[in-house]
């Protein structure tokens, strides 16, 4: 079973001119064996490139848990749509971190794994302010992930983000692809990461909402 | 009857000399018309003597040479001689007349008649088509500057020897001094003729062949095929003029038409087995008394034909110009006297152009080069990869826009292949469409596609379509046998192509699941479903649930024959498996549907809006 846990979404990818390197680098990432019979096991990474596999939108829901369960590290990679994430990513939220499994009563699933969102943005950062057409900080649409991230006791790394992305040139994009393969090679030992605090899961209240049968 | 009738003896020597000399000849490396050569010089009077008049055989067999000449005109589309008219005609006539002319020359000059000389030259600068040709593919050449060369040359002469054949009675006629009255008559019959087979071919042959095509009997179709080429041929006897220029200007005339593959293929094996036998017919006929009279005289004619036609072709090469490394073959393959020689020799000899003595001589000739063609390129080869491990460098393909062909080849153009059809045109893909209904090709073709009309069932069809090229193999026939058999040639002979298949049903599905098929639907799953969705949508069931329960029963389906997919063929275990499939997707859903239940029951915040569908009554 993989130890990353790269779940990838973009509903055109043919379109794509940064999450597809991006997907490209992550399956070409050869992590570090811990040992010399590791080897021959497993890749230690997946990517799960989400509109591939459920076309027709109809998720396995039971090969995603069985993944998540075994994963250390959960990474989210997708490009901003209207502020938020691809409908096929939302759908895989909905069904896959289900109730009892990720959160509420039994819901342990998660608790402990990491989760690292590596999104771009096509509006250029300067977008992204008060003053312009985004008229927010991109920190206040991160709001709802973060929380997912909590609820399901998860720990929310510092997402790496490209903003701009039809536009960027050559450099920065290698850059940006440079830092993502650096940082899945080098995983559990990030600098960014020895600070953070173990996420608290959120307890929900058993009578929030119906149990299950 | 007791020893048989003359008939069926005769079937059995020239059939079992055919099919012992030609496997051997090519087992020695020398192919197969010098297999059939030497089977007749075997079988004739100067071998066994098991034949003793190979005249009457020579004449049967001649429509071989007419069959072969419809085919070559049928590969001659318009627009494919258009694209290549100036190597054809162009280099075509330089070898043809170059090599004749020096020939001619070199004959009037030792004193020959010049009739002869002419005769002789003509039939001695034409080459094996079946050689040159044959060699290309069998080496994969036809792509190469040399391999188009050839090929041009070798169409020039296809069409040059009709003209040829045309003018051999005319030399003996010029010798016997020509009535000038009936000239005109005859020319104008002839005109007429020739005319007649144009318009009538335009007009009438398609709508004929598309009536017998409809009445769906192969050996009917095949009948029709044969009966046009006789009828055009006797037309043309009929007026005096060639047999094999009838049955060319019938090829012509069909080439573009819907029925082109399937005439090639029909007629194929009657051609290759005729002009076998019209190569046994002039094996049998060389009169090896002559030859050996003359050693000399036949050894210097083979050495002074083969380096007159060499040095021409060698001219060619240098002024076309060919890379230094196809030169050699090109030369090779043109330099021999060939099939065609044989034909003007016969021709001129039943004219009374030449004598039995010196056709003898030219035939034995034209053989001996033949013979040579396979030695002299293994020692090309030889000098070649001398000349390339000196130089290190390999021979450069030259790209040719015409042997493309579609990348997805769609057998069966009904219901089920038209949608897959249009939905690639939509998205800009092209496909070749093969159906064996000319119905179907009709209706297809005037909405605009080229559909093609063939069995597919037939291996020489598909390589004809381009299966040896595409990437995708569409499989839409709807009859199982010939969709099982189509499978299995696609899986045996193009192991590249991806296979997408229409089921019937699951046996069919397994059938070609067995053959290693893996991309198959079955054709009625999916509509049905679309129709249970209706169903549970005017039940009350929400349509975006109603979609998702099709879905997933359409995975759970298709996964549950692939596990059953091991256990073919033992009936009780699969009845067993596909009961518990079912009693498990039944257990599941009922567990789904209690859990509603209890939410809905519930005061949760999924309450009267989130149920996805009315409970059952019975669950109240």
């Amino acid at each position: 079973m993989p130890e990353i846990l790269v779940l990838a979404a973009h509903p055109q990818l043919e379109h794509s001119r940064v999450n597809r390197v991006l997907m490209q680098a992550a399956s070409a990432v050869m992590l570090p064996a811990a040992s010399p019979a590791d080897l021959a096991a497993l890749p230690r990474i997946e990517v799960r490139d989400l509109y591939a596999l459920y076309p027709d939108y109809l998720i396995d829901v039971e090969a995603e848990q069985a993944l998540l369960a075994e994963a250390r590290l959960v990474v989210w990679l997708h490009p901003i749509h209207w502020y938020s994430m691809p409908p096929l990513m939302k759908l895989w939220l909905d069904e896959v971190l289900s109730f009892g499994w990720a959160y509420g009563p039994g819901g342990h699933a998660l608790q402990g794994k990491d989760l690292w969102l590596v999104a771009s943005t096509g509006g250029p950062v300067e977008s992204y302010h008060p003053a312009g057409y985004n008229r927010y900080f991109f920190d206040a649409f991160l709001t709802p992930y973060e929380q997912t991230a909590a609820l399901a006791g998860m720990r929310w790394l510092p997402p790496l983000l490209l903003h701009g992305a039809h536009r960027v040139d050559e450099a920065t994009l290698a850059a940006h692809v440079a830092l993502f393969t650096d940082r899945l090679t080098a995983y559990p030992d990030w600098p960014e990461r020895a600070g953070l605090e173990e996420n608290e899961e959120c307890e929900v209240p058993a009578n929030a909402r119906p149990a299950a049968a | 009857m007791e020893h048989g009738t003359p008939w069926l003896q005769a079937s059995l020597i020239y059939l079992g000399a055919a099919v012992l000399a030609v496997p051997l000849a090519r087992a020695l490396g020398l192919g197969s018309i010098i297999g059939y050569l030497g089977a007749g010089i075997v079988i004739g009077p100067w071998g066994l003597k098991l034949v003793t008049d190979p005249q009457t055989m020579l004449h049967a067999a001649e429509f071989g040479v007419v069959l072969m000449l419809f085919l070559v005109g049928l590969e001659l589309e318009p627009r494919r001689l258009w694209a290549l008219r100036r190597p054809i005609f162009g280099w075509g006539s330089a070898q043809l007349l170059g090599s004749a002319a020096l020939l001619t020359g070199i004959g009037v000059a030792l004193g020959v008649d010049w009739r002869l000389a002419l005769v002789g030259s003509l039939g001695l600068a034409l080459s094996s088509t079946a050689i040159g040709l044959g060699v290309l593919n069998e080496r994969r050449l036809m792509g190469t500057q040399a391999g188009q060369s050839v090929l041009s040359v070798a169409l020039f002469q296809d069409i040059a020897a009709i003209p040829v054949l045309a003018m051999v009675p005319l030399l003996a006629v010029a010798g016997a001094g020509a009535e000038p009255g009936s000239g005109w008559l005859a020319a104008a019959k002839a005109g007429g003729v020739i005319a007649a087979i144009i318009f009538g071919g335009r007009l009438l042959l398609r709508p004929a062949l598309r009536w017998i095509a409809r009445s769906k009997t192969p050996e009917i179709f095949t009948a029709a095929a044969l009966l046009l080429v006789v009828a055009t041929a006797s037309l043309m006897q009929a007026v005096g003029l060639s047999m094999a220029l009838g049955a060319f200007l019938a090829g012509v005339l069909l080439a573009e038409s819907e029925y082109r593959r399937e005439l090639e293929t029909d007629l194929e094996p009657f051609k290759g087995l005729l002009l076998g036998l019209f190569f046994i017919a002039v094996g049998m006929s060389i009169d090896f008394a002559v030859v050996l009279k003359n050693p000399g005289l036949v050894a210097s004619l083979v050495a002074v034909f083969l380096v007159v036609k060499a040095a021409v072709l060698w001219a060619m090469a240098r002024a076309m110009p060919l890379p230094v490394a196809e030169r050699a073959v090109f030369v090779i393959l043109l330099a021999q006297g060939g099939e065609f020689g044989f034909v003007v020799f016969q021709a001129a000899f039943g004219a009374g152009v030449i004598s039995a003595e010196m056709s003898s001589l030219l035939v034995a000739a034209v053989t001996l080069s033949m013979l040579l063609t396979p030695l002299l390129l293994v020692g090309a080869d030889r000098l070649e990869t001398r000349r390339i491990a000196a130089q290190g460098s390999a021979p450069r393909l030259a790209e040719i826009a015409e042997e493309q062909h579609a990348p997805v080849i769609i057998a069966g153009f009904g219901r089920y292949g038209q949608i897959v059809g249009r939905l690639l045109s939509a998205n800009g893909h092209s496909a070749t469409v093969l159906d064996h209904s000319v119905d179907a090709v009709e209706t297809v073709r005037r909405f605009g596609w080229p559909a093609f009309y063939g069995d597919a069932t037939r291996l020489d069809l598909l390589r004809v379509a381009g299966a040896g090229k595409a990437r995708v193999f569409v499989l839409a026939i709807d009859d199982v046998e010939q969709s099982v058999e189509v499978a299995q040639l696609v899986r045996e002979h193009f192991p590249h192509l991806s296979v997408v298949a229409r089921a019937r049903n699951v046996t069919h599905y397994y059938r070609l699941r067995q053959l290693g098929v893996t991309l198959i639907e079955r054709e009625t799953l999916d509509s049905a479903l679309m129709s249970g969705r209706s169903v549970l949508e005017l039940m009350g069931w929400q349509p975006h649930a109603a979609r998702t329960k099709a879905l997933r029963f359409r995975s759970h389906s298709i996964a549950l024959m692939e596990q059953m997919a091991p256990h073919l063929g033992d009936e009780n275990r699969l009845i067993t498996m596909a009961k518990q499939g079912r009693a498990q997707l039944d257990a599941l859903w009922a567990s789904e549907r209690a859990e509603r239940d209890v939410r809905a029951a519930s005061a949760g915040w999924q309450t009267r809006a989130g149920r996805e569908a009315p409970a059952d009554d019975s669950k109240g």
